[in-house]
């Protein structure tokens, strides 16, 4: 039911922001403990090894070193590092150190010492014995007969094949006429590339004991809880001795899903019975953390001449590198959040991921979305020129509509079928008439280039997303009410610099009449708050909201009820506003006086609710991007113009966040388009881990960016919202593809789009060929 | 050797070995709002000013900045007494994680004590040694050109825009 919002549509003041921008809030390397140990990772410089033999003796005597683990000293337990719920879909391929090495970076032991230098020395002075494998480098060549085989350990857990390299598998059919009403067929392949998701604070984790002897890890993730399931598994400890806080962390777009340093660190920690923390060198970040799964992508389409799309037939192979993190789930999808947009008849997905030896895939923003919506909409863009309809007229006569379902919802979830859901909120007509106004579509697009050599043109993309994932996530909060009509927020949220401690306090205060002030927000640790699946999936504001919302509920029940007593009156149709319960009569309590009472005086006990929440519904959020660039036709640079990303995220409960996560998300999905890309060179050593060769935009670069929000109203979210964080990473590159073609007539199906590659294009479509 | 510095206003004598980082030191000494996030000075979370100079300290020797005066984010506002900046950056939402907000706070500072009305295009080159990867920057240009209005008394201090009340 939509009604008025006082507090959840305002953009009101990031709950920690001052204490960032001041410098006080206390990120993982912030926090002092006496004694910290500093802990290394030997890194494997061969793509494919076995390691024969591991001679330490050299290290242990540099002064300071304190401990050196190899996979002699660790418990060998097949396991994940994906950071997902239990069961996960992610096959158990990895353990803490392992007897093989199957990427450059791979770990092969780790040192903890007094002091960085001595754990450095150590390190350099281990001395390995590798037997070298030849290594699959190309994931178009993984599943050949003759390719080696990387996960050759008769240990690992639920590889659909080992002997083929494959880690995961999905697909499904629905139709069974495929092209044969078609009036036209396209058909192309598209490869994305390897990428980071750069968080400024690398991934780092320190662990400890505390005074009761138990182990605290204090650690920059987006899953707490998991961090702590994980890490039981992956040592064999027992799970109530570990204690996972999340403090200020350091930015994660996914990255920090993966539980990558916590089973290591909380590993050196229970053997050396010190404090120790390891923090990842950018290097080590960029290639031997996570990246985005590249992908080869092969889009076939069936077109009638009136405009109506017959057939989608995707076929994705996914490379996921030398561990299986988020294969299933990632290659999943690549369809589940693209083909719902668009009606066709006939739908087929066919997914692969598989192995090489190369650095691991993992979560990031979008989620294989990104990599889909890619090939997705180009094509689009394609048909609608085919037949000479406007880009914009064919999107809107294609795409889902409010009340409409699509088959590919219930045929597709996250690595197993998914939920039928009937889209119950769509601004995307909108959002196309908003963006294409601000870009000024009609006067751009088509018509003259002009004869210099620099040729402007726009493009769009149109995108959709979900919000969690339904059947499965489930988040939970509890409040608590203090004698000054201030209340304790508790949940197991985790606010990764995304500013959802802020939005889930709006959401508290809207239902309990307060300030955003009022709530004292506390998330993300595993001894103190409730549980939850954490950040990740778009569901946060989503999901957990709702646990917030439904906790605050239930507090404002005891509150009403309390207020009954002291005024011996049915507080049947009370309000709560401006800090007070305003019963029908008339009269007002303040929320201090009935929190008094309750706590000292009348019926004495603590107000304070909890509630957990799970949706069998994920709403997808709705976008429309649009971008001009300029495209030199000289050196085959494209710059960027202006950009502009109108989104559809139901109820915006803080607007300004709201926008700050999409124009974080663009220009991310710009530079990814543009210039990010990890190089290998013929040995599978990656050429570029700096941030001076791996380029991300910086301020001078950036273009300019805006965002429109298109309110729609999502009866299933907490006053009406939808998920906006990662919806946006996905535009950029297709919208760009789409406005270099409308430039220069090149339709690149390659990314990144660099000068080489436009200027390549050019001069193919001078003489007359295709340039993809 | 001992290193004599003006920190934040204050004269600090500490003792320091030769190769020691200025980013470390400050860290180990308890300043820990200039952060870490590259050690290759690409990123800028770590910058400080010097002599009025912002520089990143995760390429400066401690011992270089022996006789200087070192602003790090802790002297240039807190929390009960925020600079204009500081204000600004929260007010528009050009906070996000936060971790590289330190390093464009002083980059910015030290673009208004030379240039207090800024264009744009000042203000993107003040910061382009410092890399954000949540806000794609819109948001804290905005927040410097609040702050240049408040600085030049353009724009009274506490604006009401995006306060905290909801109200």
């Amino acid at each position: 039911m939509k009604r008025k919002l006082v507090t959840a549509s305002k953009s009101v003041k990031k709950v920690d922001a001052l204490s960032m921008a001041t410098g006080r809030a206390l990120y993982v390397d912030d926090f002092q403990v006496p004694g910290m140990l500093i802990g290394k990772v030997l890194r494997s410089p061969h793509a494919h090894a076995k390691i024969l033999k591991i001679d330490a003796s050299e290290a242990k005597k540099i002064p300071g070193v304190v401990c050196v683990l190899t996979h002699k000293d660790v418990p060998r337990i097949p396991h994940t590092t994906a950071g997902q719920g239990y069961p996960e879909p992610s096959p158990y391929d990895t353990f803490i150190l392992d007897n093989k090495v199957r990427y450059v970076g791979d770990r092969v032991a780790a040192v903890a010492a007094e002091t960085r230098d001595a754990a450095e020395r150590a390190i350099r002075a281990i001395d390995v014995t590798y037997e070298v494998l030849p290594a699959v480098l190309d994931c178009e060549r993984a599943m050949d007969p003759d390719a080696p085989k990387i996960h050759d350990e008769d240990d690992a857990l639920r590889i659909p094949d080992a002997d083929r390299n494959l880690a995961a598998e999905m697909g499904f059919t629905i139709g069974t006429s495929f092209f044969e009403k078609a009036d036209y067929i396209f058909d192309r392949k598209f490869v994305t590339h390897y990428a980071q998701h750069c968080p400024i604070e690398p991934h780092i984790t320190m662990a400890y004991f505390d005074e009761q002897d138990r182990l605290v890890i204090r650690t920059s993730t987006q899953v707490p809880f998991h961090a702590r399931r994980i890490v039981a598994q992956a040592l064999r400890y027992p799970l109530k001795k570990i204690r996972v806080i999340k403090p200020r962390i350091g930015g994660g777009f996914g990255a920090k899903q993966e539980v990558l340093l916590e089973p290591l660190v909380a590993a050196l920690a229970v053997k050396t019975h010190r404090p120790v923390k390891i923090e990842l060198t950018r290097a080590e970040e960029t290639s031997a953390s996570r990246t985005r799964h590249p992908m080869v992508i092969h889009l076939r389409a069936g077109l009638k001449k009136d405009g109506i799309i017959t057939d989608l037939d995707m076929d994705v192979l996914s490379n996921t590198g030398a561990y299986g993190s988020h294969a299933l789930t990632v290659a999943c999808n690549t369809g589940s959040k693209v083909l719902p947009l668009y009606r066709a008849d006939n739908v087929k997905f066919d997914a692969k991921a598989v192995y090489t030896n190369l650095p691991v895939g993992g979560a990031y923003r979008g989620y294989g979305a990104t990599q889909a919506a890619y090939p997705m909409e180009c094509l689009i863009d394609e048909m609608a020129e085919r037949i000479g309809m406007d880009p914009l007229e064919f999107r809107k006569k294609n795409h889902i509509q409010e009340g409409e379902s699509s088959p590919v919802f219930k045929q597709l979830g996250e690595g197993r079928e998914g939920v039928a859901q009937t889209i119950m909120s769509c601004g995307l007509d909108r959002c196309i008439d908003l963006g294409a106004k601000e870009i000024k579509w009609k006067e751009k697009h088509g018509g003259d280039k002009g004869k210099g050599p620099l040729k402007r043109g726009v493009g769009v993309a149109t995108l959709m997303q979900g919000s969690s994932i339904p059947g499965i996530d489930m988040g939970a909060a509890s409040i608590k009410m203090n004698e000054d009509g201030s209340f304790n927020l508790l949940m197991g949220a985790t606010d990764l610099g995304t500013g959802s401690d802020t939005v889930l306090a709006q959401i508290a205060a809207e239902v309990l009449g307060v300030r955003t002030e009022d709530i004292i927000p506390y998330s993300s640790d595993t001894d103190m708050t409730p549980f939850d699946v954490g950040a990740y999936a778009s569901s946060t504001t989503y999901l957990s909201g709702m646990a917030v919302k439904k906790a605050a509920e239930e507090v404002k029940a005891q509150i009403l009820k309390v207020a009954g007593q002291m005024l011996d009156v049915d507080p049947t149709g009370s309000k709560l506003q401006d800090g007070m319960v305003v019963l029908p009569n008339g009269r007002r309590l303040t929320l201090a006086e009935i929190s008094l009472q309750s706590l000292y005086i009348l019926d004495q006990h603590q107000i304070m609710g909890s509630s957990s929440h799970i949706t069998t519904a994920s709403p997808p959020p709705f976008a429309a991007h649009f971008a001009e660039v300029e495209v030199d036709t000289e050196t085959g640079k494209v710059e960027v113009i202006k950009y502009v990303a109108a989104v559809d995220c139901g109820t915006a409960i803080n607007p300004r966040l709201a926008e700050g996560q999409t124009e974080g998300a663009v220009l991310n999905g710009i530079s990814y388009a543009l210039t990010e890309e990890i190089c290998f060179d013929s040995k599978g050593r990656p050429r570029n881990s700096t941030w001076t060769h791996y380029k991300i935009f910086n301020a001078a670069e950036a273009p300019p960016l805006k965002t429109i929000l298109v309110p729609t109203w999502e009866p299933t979210g907490p006053y009406g919202a939808k998920s906006v964080s990662e919806i946006s990473i996905n535009g950029p590159m297709p919208c760009l593809a789409n406005a270099i073609y409308d430039a220069v007539g090149i339709r690149l199906t390659e990314a990144p789009f660099t000068p080489e590659k436009v200027l390549k294009a050019l001069r193919l479509k001078a003489r007359g060929r295709r340039t993809d | 050797m001992k290193l004599q510095m003006k920190l934040n206003g204050q004269q600090v004598e500490w003792e320091v070995v030769g190769n020691e980082l200025l980013l470390d030191l400050l860290r180990d000494r308890g300043f820990h709002g200039t952060k870490r996030g590259c050690e290759n000075g690409d990123c800028g979370c770590c910058a400080v000013q010097i002599d009025g100079k912002t520089l990143n300290s995760c390429i400066y020797l401690a011992g270089q900045a022996q006789g200087r005066a070192v602003t790090t984010i802790e002297g240039v506002g807190t929390m009960k007494k925020p600079h204009p900046l500081q204000t600004a950056l929260v007010e528009t939402g050009g906070v996000q994680c936060g971790f590289c907000i330190p390093g464009i706070i002083l980059s910015a500072k030290e673009l208004l004590e030379a240039t207090p009305n800024p264009k744009e295009t000042d203000i993107r080159e003040a910061l382009d040694g410092n890399l954000c990867r949540c806000t794609g920057y819109t948001k804290q240009f905005e927040a410097i050109k609040n702050a240049a209005k408040v600085l030049t008394g353009k724009k009274p201090r506490g604006s009401k825009a995006a306060s905290g009340g909801g109200k």
